[in-house]
């Protein structure tokens, strides 16, 4: 518990400083370009692969499990449209961003850790944790709502794309389904979800990167470290975001 | 100029500075021996600020390092250059934006200008024609002088060197004690170096300070430490067969 309250003491310390006015404006901006490309840009490849065939099983087993005449065949769109706004576009994405980006950010700046780099900044004069820091956070919670919502665009089409081939249903019910009830407020909700998981990741990330101490083995730990705490965080808030946003 | 007062630093209730006094003289290289464990690079890095001291002081020009605000230190610093034993080079920029990187930040310099600068502290260390190499792309010896471009490039007044002969054949490590000497009194910096090799502190030691199991227990200078009586600066600077002979010749 003690341990506990001490690394909470410790992130917040480190974000007071990771919040302070950038030394050179200039400087900030390139960096925060640099790191758009780097967590972001980077990212959409295996962002758009995963939501294409995220959003074709979410439809094949929606469709598979309705046996009922009842249920109107669009409730495949509707549901596919819902899970991937709701759930798999802003949460899942996110998941697997905390696996790719939060390990990068971890070894990255655990690395500089070791090898003096950080010191290096240190004795320049420069706030090391607000240069190395500052730009990865604004920089994701700037990008990643793009990536959710090129996801959910994925994830849909994805669906769409298994109707046509397998003709599971026909796509125009698939459309009509994927049109129904739409509430734009679900997207606001999903962006906001988005954005703070951003934070979340690169804050938690940086934070085991910059308190890394030892070599390369405790640089891999770190990394670890930075997966499971930014993962463990993305589900605990996920929760508590949808009770005080949809509930 | 840099006063020590009375520091002490200890980890886990191991002290490992016992009420160190000591100063280092401006326009010298001063340099701080001791066995491995001795607390060599604990005082240096309660000097640079990168540990607190859990008591004393450090006096820049009369300013205590510990008693003054964040931002009073960060002004402080910019006028510090350091060699790590590493080298502690940026791996994601190349040679020259590694030297330009402090001009690009703090200087009030134009990008010209800053090219012109850090190609000037790269040629001074004698690089010419490997600016667009990375870190990785050179060897230690390289890294090193690198190291030594980028640590002057904001001509600093106090120059910190640790372990700068550390992982290099004997020749490059030479090369590298000329630059330090040269570098100190050529631009009238306060220099600091760490060392356990022998070599250097009788090469460019002007005034040496030695630590031992975290005390200052002696300074004098080069010729000094070679005639002292004291046992433990003898198992020290004699440790090796070759210096031993040394000192059978010198008396004879």
């Amino acid at each position: 518990m003690v341990n506990l309250l001490t690394h909470f003491g410790s992130y917040f310390i480190l974000l007071r400083s990771i919040f302070r006015r950038p030394q050179k404006v200039e400087v900030f901006f390139q960096r925060l370009f640099l790191e758009i490309d780097s967590l972001g840009v980077k990212s959409t490849g295996i962002v758009a692969l995963l939501s294409i065939f995220m959003g074709a099983v979410i439809t094949l087993q929606t469709a598979s499990n309705i046996d009922s005449p009842l249920i109107p065949l669009y409730t495949v769109g509707y549901a596919a449209r819902q899970s991937v706004i709701l759930e798999f576009a802003p949460t899942i994405i996110s998941l697997i961003l905390a696996g790719k980006v939060g390990s990068n950010v971890a070894s990255e700046i655990g690395t500089m850790r070791v090898t003096e780099q950080i010191d290096a900044l240190e004795i320049m004069g420069v706030n090391s944790a607000s240069f190395l820091i500052q730009p990865k956070i604004i920089a994701a919670m700037i990008i990643n709502p793009f990536l959710i919502v090129m996801a959910m665009f994925l994830g849909i089409a994805g669906g769409w794309m298994v109707c046509l081939g397998t003709g599971i249903i026909p796509t125009e019910e698939y459309l009509i389904g994927v049109q129904y009830d739409f509430k734009p407020f679900t997207v606001v909700y999903a962006l906001v979800k988005t954005v703070v998981f951003a934070f979340v990741i690169t804050s938690v990330s940086s934070y085991h990167g910059y308190y890394t101490r030892g070599g390369a083995l405790e640089v891999g730990v770190s990394s670890t470290k930075a997966v499971v705490y930014s993962s463990i965080l993305i589900l605990v808030l996920n929760y508590v975001l949808t009770q005080t946003l949809l509930i | 100029m840099i006063e020590i007062q009375a520091l002490n630093k200890s980890f886990n209730g191991n002290q490992v500075l016992r009420d160190v006094n000591l100063s280092f003289k401006k326009g010298k290289v001063n340099m701080i021996i001791g066995q491995s464990g001795s607390g060599k690079s604990v005082l240096t890095k309660c000097v640079v600020g990168l540990l607190k001291p859990d008591s004393g002081k450090v006096l820049y020009d009369g300013q205590d390092f510990f008693a003054i605000s964040e931002d009073e230190r960060r002004e402080i610093r910019k006028q510090m250059g350091m060699l790590f034993q590493g080298s502690a080079l940026f791996d994601s920029m190349s040679i020259l934006e590694n030297v330009m990187f402090p001009l690009r930040l703090f200087g009030e310099m134009s990008p010209k200008e800053q090219m012109e600068r850090a190609r000037f502290c790269l040629q001074r260390v004698n690089i010419e024609g490997k600016e667009n190499l990375y870190p990785s792309e050179i060897s230690g010896g390289m890294q090193k002088r690198v190291g030594i471009a980028r640590a002057i490039a904001m001509r600093p007044a106090y120059l910190f060197c640790d372990e700068p002969n550390s992982g290099l054949d004997p020749k490059t490590s030479i090369v590298i004690d000329n630059l330090i000497k040269e570098i100190t009194y050529e631009f009238d910096i306060t220099t600091i170096v760490i060392s356990h090799d022998m070599n250097s502190v009788i090469e460019i030691g002007d005034h040496i300070h030695f630590l031992y199991n975290g005390s200052m227990w002696w300074n004098g200078d080069k010729r000094d430490i070679l005639k002292t009586d004291n046992p433990e600066i003898n198992d020290f600077v004699y440790a090796s067969s070759f210096m031993a002979e040394l000192k059978e010749k010198l008396r004879v």
